[in-house]
């Protein structure tokens, strides 16, 4: 397992405190602050239909895995407000009218503040939300951010708890709790999963998850995220180490053995 | 009872309730001006039957497309084993019915009808050039006979040597440095279509007889030289009409008369066309919009119980076969600028009429079909117009269609249809013209970035020294500045304009007097619209320039003879493609700009200027002859093709991208704006319905934005690869390129590597 190679990692950004939100109650949304990585305008995969996706900078986790580690932290973001966000989303309407705008990251929850007042700024001018985000940090998405909220896309990197943390190097359990928060408030959920060869892949790790997934009652849709190597480059550009360059692509073989394991709890995986 | 076929020729007479009764070929039709002048567009209008449903109803090859096509998929790998040209002709020159009747398999055969005696051999068409006829035959190992040759050595002047007559030297130096290129000057302009329909719903006779009472309404007006001019090429066209029908009589058909199904009116259009590419090697020989006019007759034989969806499609399958089989013989410079043996048999399918209903119908449906049940092929140029209100259902499977094969592009039709009413058709890639009252004098494009460079130089060529334009005071400064640059290029190009457009005059002079296409005039209407249609290369290449010199530092690098060789770009830019207005506006400016220059030229005949930006694959012989650029771009790189952002420089996404180009303005351009998309499926959603909901999401979008043209690729870069090193296993690997579609083993290495190096986008 890939314990030790974590502590390689540049350590991740400070979590932002949760509790209730500052004085920026009293702010109007549009002026909220925060950083922007970089964004993608041709979203298809990230959500429904054709998205806008805005890559937020900052991550509390460093997953093995990660294929954007350049968005880990903030050293190249640009400030930017929520409200020169949603200008610059509302220049693509005509492409994002059956889509909409999923905010990514890095871990948007990095930034609840920025994410709720981009969202409440969406929803006002009638453009679909999508979080995606893996959970960790779902203490910090308030009821008025989960309010503005269309659809979270819910990325459990791993059932088992041990797993978990030497995968991401955070605890499992504030994930689930997001989980079970969001079947409360019936907020529809795409459940994500990266298929690891070697790694995630093990039966009882994706059983456990198929069983738990099968269970809640707002996930309308399941997607197996083969692991790929696009990201490598990136570490390379970063002078990171990648910790993966010996793990190969998982295949559609993997994939079609992993959407097996969902099927056998009931849930169909695309 | 009076019939269309015993009284074609006195329309006046004909009331329109006796013509549409039964027995006759206009039987069942509903009565309209269509019958009392010729007028497609009408007869369409009061008869097409609108489809809003779902590809479902659609069937395969039948069992004789299946043979036919078997044969033909054989002869054309013979045709690239045997290097690009099966056979071709030496001593026949080409005219509507220069040869008898040829087959691929008669027997098989629903549609009939060869450019010669022999499937895939190619006609000799010297009259655009001779010697340039010469030599594309000796390109191919053969020689063309010595008694024909001598014709033309003694006897008969070509538009090629009329046209160097004409030419000035600042024309041929500018055309030897490469500022302008690709100019018809040796071969046909093409980029006219008939209106081939014409001879279906009318039957020649009736076509005849209305040219001669557009002869005698000028009987009596004043001389000038386009008095005489156009009543010279009005008899011409009634001797190429009667050519057409011996040719059609040699295959046993009587296209004197209209067609009386399904059938003959395709067989009957076809002709047309088929006199057209006897006759003319135009660069792009386009078919027009006939789908949905085909479907009219479809229908009603369907209603008669005489045609099957099997059959109909089999019509259609059998046409698309032949339009596949189209050929001239290129030489190799025309080869590399225009590569992969295009033909452009454009045919524009869909859009909406002016008064909002789709012209979608079944048979828009059966033409897209035709890549299925014979797979995959760059020709015909399918082309559809699309509307935000076509049908979901066709928007779908057009989407469908892209994804699976590449070898649709897709056009505005809701901007178009503004300019160009409901029956235009798209010559070439992106040339819209109303069928049968337009046409254009096509040519080619300027080079605009290297004009940039010219003003930076005072007229001299940055890569040979040689004083081309008029001398003037070059840039002397270390780094270059905005308003100096705008000011001296604003200079340049009114010397490139005036230059540009008088080589174009003198070309369609000598065209019109050489080289006239009389087949294809005589399906148009006696009065005609006619557009000089100029062009740009290099646009994204000079607005990044200019984006770089007004938002970072750009140092002049010169030789010894003080001339600014090469360029060091300091700092940052915006770049043209990330939907930046700070670059996006300079685009449109320059667009803008150098239509103003044109507008400002005299044209022969009175042709309206229009400009295109649309390099087809050009764009790589423009960069191989142009230096670097002060954007960063080296000596010798591609420009981008068409109205792309240079590749790697767009960052936002496609959208953004497409958001760029959409921009641009059509008003200035209305030759078009070609763009070229290309995505790795995986990037276009994960399923197959995501995929499909996607791409229209995109057209959509980009098409409200006022987007004028897109082609769409869809493909993965490893496919791309292993046909490069394995073409045996791709033999029908079709791709779209600005403005058409190329089979990908036909193009030349470096073209391989340029389409795979551009912009791909994929998933981050």
């Amino acid at each position: 397992m890939p314990c030790a190679l974590l502590q390689e990692s540049p350590a991740p950004l400070p979590v932002p405190e949760p509790g209730p939100p500052p004085a920026s109650t009293a702010e109007p949304s549009a002026s909220v602050r925060g950083f922007v990585y970089s964004v993608e305008t041709c979203g298809s995969v990230d959500g429904p239909g054709l998205r806008y996706v805005a890559f937020l900078a900052g991550c509390p986790m460093r997953c093995v895995y990660c294929h954007n580690p350049d968005t880990q932290n903030r050293a190249h973001a640009r400030e930017r407000t929520a409200g020169q966000v949603i200008t610059d989303v509302l220049r693509y309407r005509h492409f994002i009218r059956r889509g909409g705008l999923t905010v990514s990251g890095g871990e948007p929850l990095m930034q609840p503040a920025f994410v709720r007042a981009i969202f409440e700024e969406a929803k006002a001018a009638g453009i679909h939300t999508a979080l995606d985000t893996s959970g960790c940090l779902g203490d910090l998405a308030d009821d008025r951010l989960l309010a503005a909220t269309d659809l979270v896309l819910l990325d459990i990197k791993s059932w088992e708890p041990d797993l978990y943390k030497s995968v991401t190097g955070v605890s499992l359990e504030p994930t689930l709790r997001f989980a079970k928060r969001l079947e409360s408030k019936r907020i529809p959920v795409w459940i994500r999963f990266v298929l690891v060869p070697g790694i995630t892949d093990g039966e009882s790790n994706i059983c456990g998850l198929a069983d738990y997934v099968g269970r809640l009652t707002n996930v309308a849709r399941v997607e197996i995220l083969p692991f790929h190597k696009f990201g490598e480059a990136k570490y390379k550009a970063l002078g990171l180490p990648c910790k993966l360059t010996e793990t190969p692509a998982a295949t559609n073989a993997d994939v079609e053995r992993a959407k097996a394991i969902f099927a056998d709890a009931g849930v169909s995986a695309s | 009872m009076k019939t269309a076929q015993d009284a074609p020729f006195r329309s006046a007479d004909i009331s329109s309730d006796s013509s549409v009764e039964s027995g006759s070929a206009w039987r069942g039709f509903a009565p309209g001006s269509w019958q009392t002048s010729i007028d497609v567009r009408d007869f369409i209008q009061v008869n097409f039957t609108p489809y809003a449903g779902d590809a479902s109803f659609l069937k395969g090859p039948t069992t004789r497309t299946e043979a036919l096509w078997t044969i033909v998929k054989d002869l054309l790998a013979k045709e690239i084993a045997a290097g690009g040209v099966l056979d071709a002709e030496t001593r026949i020159v080409s005219t509507v019915d220069a040869h008898g009747p040829g087959y691929i398999r008669k027997e098989l055969e629903s549609i009939v009808g060869l450019q010669t005696d022999a499937p895939l051999k190619r006609g000799m068409l010297p009259y655009g050039g001779v010697r340039i006829a010469q030599k594309a035959l000796e390109a191919h190992g053969r020689e063309m006979d010595p008694d024909t040759a001598e014709i033309f050595a003694k006897h008969r002047k070509t538009h090629n040597d009329g046209v160097f007559d004409g030419y000035t030297p600042d024309i041929r130096a500018a055309r030897s440095a490469g500022i302008v290129t690709g100019l018809p000057d040796g071969y046909g302009r093409g980029r006219i279509i008939g209106d081939y329909r014409r001879v279906a719903l009318y039957g020649v006779d009736r076509l005849i007889a209305e040219r001669k009472k557009d002869i005698a309404a000028t009987d009596r007006d004043a001389f000038s030289e386009e008095w005489v001019r156009s009543r010279e090429e009005m008899h011409d066209q009634i001797r190429a009409l009667e050519a057409l029908k011996r040719m059609a009589a040699g295959y046993g058909f009587d296209i004197s008369q209209p067609a009386k199904n399904a059938r003959e009116a395709i067989q009957w259009t076809y002709f047309g066309y088929l006199g057209a590419v006897k006759d003319q090697n135009g660069a792009a020989m386009s078919f027009g919009r006939a789908s949905t006019f085909f479907d009219i007759y479809i229908e009603r034989d369907f209603a008669e119980g005489t045609l099957t969806e099997e059959s109909a499609q089999e019509l259609m399958d059998h046409l698309v076969m032949k339009m596949r089989m189209v050929r001239f013989i290129r030489t190799p410079d025309y080869d590399e600028l225009f590569s992969g043996d295009p033909t452009w048999v454009t045919e524009s399918i869909g859009g909406v009429g002016e008064d909002g209903r789709p012209l979608v119908t079944r048979n828009s449906f059966r033409v897209l079909h035709t890549l299925y049940n014979l797979g995959p092929a760059p020709e015909p140029n399918l082309t559809v117009l699309w509307s935000q209100n076509l049908p979901q259902g066709f928007k779908d499977f057009c989407a469908k269609v892209s994804i699976e094969t590449s070898a649709i592009q897709y056009e505005n039709d809701d901007l178009m249809r503004d300019y160009w009413g409901d029956d235009y058709g798209i010559a070439c890639c992106v040339s819209a013209m109303r069928i049968g009252k337009q046409m254009q004098f096509f040519g080619a494009r300027a080079n605009l970035a290297k004009t940039m460079l010219y003003a930076i130089n005072g007229g001299r060529d940055e890569i040979s020294g040689k004083q081309i334009a008029p001398k003037s005071d070059a840039f002397a400064g270390e780094y270059l500045e905005y308003d100096d640059l705008v000011a001296r290029f604003d200079r340049m190009q009114d010397w490139l304009a005036e230059v540009y457009v008088r080589a174009l005059n003198i070309i369609h002079y000598m065209h019109d007097r050489y080289s006239p296409e009389h087949i294809m005039m005589a399906l148009h209407d006696r009065e005609i619209y006619r557009t000089l249609a100029c062009g740009i290369a290099g646009l994204s290449v000079t607005a990044d320039a200019l984006s770089a010199v007004k938002h970072a530092r750009v140092r002049v690098i010169r030789n010894d003879a003080g001339l600014a060789i090469d360029y060091e770009v300091e700092g940052d830019y915006p770049a043209y493609g990330n939907n930046d207005e700070r670059v996006d506006a300079i685009a449109r400016d320059l667009v803008r700009g150098f239509m103003n220059k044109l507008r400002n030229q005299p044209t022969y005949r009175n042709a309206v200027p229009t400009q295109s930006v649309l390099t087809i694959t050009s764009n790589v012989v423009y960069g191989k002859k142009t230096g670097p650029t002060p954007d960063g771009r080296k000596a010798g790189e591609p420009f981008a093709p068409g109205a792309n952002p240079m590749h790697g420089r767009d960052r936002k996404g496609a959208v953004a991208s497409m958001a760029s180009v959409a921009k641009l303005p059509y008003g200035e351009s209305q030759d078009g704006i070609s763009y070229t998309f290309s995505i790795v499926p995986k990037a276009l959603g994960r399923s197959e319905d995501d995929r499909v909901d996607n791409l229209c999401s995109l057209l959509d979008g980009y098409f409200a934005e006022n987007g004028h043209h897109i082609n769409v690729n869809v493909f993965d870069r490893e496919t791309l690869l292993d046909a490069m090193d394995h073409p045996e296993k791709y033999p029908q690997l079709t791709l779209r390129v600005s403005g058409y579609a190329v089979n990908f083993i036909k193009l030349s290495r470096e073209q391989q590597k340029d389409v795979i190096e551009r912009t791909f986008h994929q998933l981050c």
